[in-house]
């Protein structure tokens, strides 16, 4: 109770200090500073105006410049230096040599790569696709409010979430977790359930949807026979349950999913959003000439949105760099896991070794700054 | 080549029905003009036409093709919309040829049809320009220059030239004209709000109000012979004097006392039996000219504007009556405040019951 309570005074004195400071400060500036009366009333308004944006802009400035510029640089500064016992010794370049002497370095960096290119693309695919297959149909709205929901679920409480999804129990016991729920209906492999087994059984309407799940399923085969050669030889462990997380270089996509999740409400609503401010004559131009859902699509409402999607998509991309929470709390970077900020985390408070932490800090730091840059570049270039 | 047949066309929303018994054929080199206030539905039965909203009652073809169920696309139209709606993110000639290149024609044929389309409308220097680098007067051009190489047999635009500001408008509007010429046997329905535009460019004039058609005809047979007081007062401006009065002598024109106590002679015959007929006449403001004997009105100036070659005289209002206004030649600012008698031709003072036209009894 008492904890409580401290929170929500320490919420009243924080908004109250903010709303008192602007009050305060504007009053200090208008009565005090440059007083509106005398003869120089005119010209004081004019000094007033020209010192408000600054005086109200001061506490942002100043908390940013203590806890987001003076890191950066101090961070620079431990990068370059080794802890001796609470002594800094200064080493130059000796913590980077010996970061890129690390697998677990590469590791990161090449996961961190993967999650780059395949989360951003992803999100940004699957959130074009759910605004615009919800954008004129009645539940569109309860469909954007479902997909979006996950924006609000902490990136651990996500994890949690998703553990529950890829949890494992030994085989013969009831599995918990949704994946392998799934995975052993698949006994006699993925087409036996899809196609056969079922297709006896059910009402007209489940025939009628497995009969058309049988021609497509036909078209996928004749697909998937180019990739079989090799793949046929493979003995995928059907029926049995799967440590999902535990599998080399795939449990990284089953991370992924968790972002990707995540991500797409985000995506969805913003993209949403430009869709509807695509002009709808130019859309009935193109029904005119004779153009067909497809092409109206790709040719007239994308290319019209193009700027709102980089924006998304640099956005996920900058979230991605910096993802820690996920593989921190789902595999701690085991398994061939790990990505750069957990990596950092890894050197910094677990093996406390502040220089190769610093290092790998500046290098997540590096590898983010052309994106951002890039992103506030397309965000301002959409806003004129 | 097309000639258009609406029949007994309807839409409704739901239950609220907002065009019914359009009957309407439009033949091959026609341009019809869609006019009424806004509201009437004239964008919404072009878009109809256009495919752009489902006919919900009645048919409608094109060369006696039925086109209720036919895509946009193969009806052989094409559309000029009010705000261009070009693609932003194509180039002049990219926007002109989207619609040949759906449709999956060659290079070369392209080509050719965009390169004569941009010669017509002295586009060429902009082919390779985007909409935004393009002025209004432009961007229509382009938009017209895009239906133009699709070749269609019907030419539908949507208040084309309300975009633009008003020189451009008498620009653009002549250009239209030339357009229409160089293409005799191309069918154009063009929907506006703004009379002028109706009256020069039109062969035919469909006056649409309350949901329906008002009148169908050529502008002057609008102007002239108005089958009903509405289009007497929505063509011509200002609007015609509608004044309520009594049959008194029948005949081959006939005579009217009216309430405001003047006296009106039509050249509108009408039989003994329509004697005592409660009706009201109408003048059109210019049809007006000074008198010193018997007036049909007589009234104190309220307000003159003089617009050089003609002076508008507004009347003060007497009693529940609309107000009055006279057109007359000349600059005559001097009658403000005076009396003035006016009276007008028998063949051009309108005969109206029940607010149709007695003329077409």
């Amino acid at each position: 109770m008492d904890q409580a309570l401290m929170a929500l005074l320490t919420i009243v004195i924080g908004v109250g200090g903010c709303v008192g400071y602007f009050w305060a400060s504007n009053i200090v500036l208008d009565k005090v500073i440059f007083p509106a009366r005398g003869l120089e009333a005119g010209r004081n308004i004019s000094r007033a105006n020209m010192v408000r944006p600054w005086l109200f802009l001061f506490p942002a400035l100043a908390a940013l410049g203590l806890y987001l510029a003076y890191p950066v640089f101090a961070t620079a500064w431990l990068s370059l230096n080794r802890n001796e016992a609470g002594e800094l010794v200064f080493v130059g370049f000796e913590n980077y040599r010996q970061m890129f002497g690390e697998d677990k370095f590469w590791e990161s960096l090449r996961n961190n790569m993967v999650w780059l290119i395949v989360v951003p693309a992803m999100s940004t695919a699957f959130g074009l696709l759910a605004a615009q297959l919800t954008d004129r149909i009645k539940w569109g709205n309860i469909a954007k409010s479902l997909i979006f929901m996950p924006m609000a679920i902490s990136f651990v409480g996500a994890s949690v979430i998703w553990k529950l999804i890829y949890d494992t129990r030994e085989e013969g016991q009831a599995q918990i977790g949704l994946l392998n729920a799934i995975w052993l209906q698949f006994e006699g492999g993925i087409w036996s359930t899809v196609l056969v087994q079922d297709l006896a059984r059910g009402g007209a309407w489940i025939k009628l949807f497995r009969l058309i799940g049988i021609a497509v399923g036909a078209g996928l085969i004749y697909v998937a026979l180019s990739w079989a050669l090799g793949a046929a030889t493979a003995e995928l462990p059907y029926g049995k349950p799967q440590f999902w997380l535990q599998i080399p270089f795939w449990n990284n996509f089953f991370l992924m999913a968790v972002l990707i999740w995540l991500q797409t409400g985000f995506a969805m609503v913003i993209l949403s959003a430009a869709l509807r401010g695509v002009p709808e004559d130019t859309i009935e131009a193109a029904i005119i000439d004779g153009a067909n859902p497809f092409q109206i699509f790709f040719k007239v409402k994308v290319p019209q949105i193009m700027g709102t999607i980089v924006v998304v998509w640099t956005t996920i991309t900058i979230t991605v760099l910096k993802v820690f929470d996920i593989v921190r709390a789902m595999t701690g970077g085991q398994q061939e896991t790990q990505v750069l900020a957990n990596y950092m985390y890894d050197k910094l408070f677990v093996a406390v070794d502040w220089g190769v932490g610093s290092a790998s800090a500046m290098i997540i730091l590096l590898l983010v700054t052309p994106i951002l840059v890039w992103n506030v570049w397309n965000a301002r270039k959409e806003m004129r | 080549m097309a000639d258009l047949v609406l029949k007994n066309v309807e839409k409704a929303y739901g239950e609220v029905k907002v065009l019914k018994n359009i009957n309407l054929d439009i033949k091959t080199g026609e341009l019809i003009v869609f006019v009424g206030p806004s509201g009437c539905g004239k964008s919404t039965l072009l878009r109809m036409i256009a495919g752009l909203e489902r006919i919900t009652g009645g048919d409608f073809t094109i060369d006696g093709v039925r086109m209720n169920d036919v895509p946009p696309a193969q009806r052989g139209i094409a559309m000029v919309f009010q705000s261009y709606a070009l693609y932003p993110h194509m180039t002049v000639r990219d926007n002109m040829s989207f619609a040949l290149k759906i449709a999956k024609k060659s290079q070369a044929e392209i080509d050719a049809a965009v390169d004569k389309a941009a010669r017509i409308l002295q586009l060429t220097p902009y082919l390779d320009r985007l909409p935004k680098a393009l002025s209004g007067g432009q961007r229509q051009r382009v938009a017209i220059g895009r239906s133009i190489v699709r070749d269609p047999k019907v030419y539908l635009f949507d208040e084309p030239l309300s975009n633009l500001d008003a020189a451009l408008r008498v620009a653009t509007r002549i250009e239209i004209a030339q357009l229409k010429e160089a293409m005799p046997n191309s069918t154009m329905i063009y929907v506006t709000h703004d009379q002028v535009e109706a009256m020069t460019l039109a062969s035919r004039i469909v006056v649409l109000a309350g949901g329906g058609i008002s009148q169908v005809g050529s502008p002057l047979e609008l102007y002239e012979r108005p089958e009903n007081e509405f289009v007497a007062q929505f063509i011509g401006s200002p609007s015609m004097n509608l004044m309520t009065g009594e049959v008194v002598g029948t005949g081959s024109e006939t005579l009217i006392r009216l309430d405001s106590g003047g006296m009106a002679k039509s050249a509108i015959p009408t039989q003994v039996s329509d004697k005592g007929m409660k009706v009201k006449i109408g003048v059109r403001p210019e049809d007006f000219v000074e008198t010193e004997g018997e007036a049909i009105f007589t009234g104190e100036v309220e307000i003159t504007e003089a617009l050089g070659e003609v002076t508008l005289l507004y009347f003060k209002r007497q009693g529940e009556a609309a107000q009055v206004v006279a057109k007359l030649p000349g600059i005559r600012p001097e009658l403000r405040r005076q009396s003035v008698k006016l009276t007008a031709d028998p063949k051009k003072v309108h005969l109206f019951a029940n607010g149709k036209s007695l003329l077409y009894r």
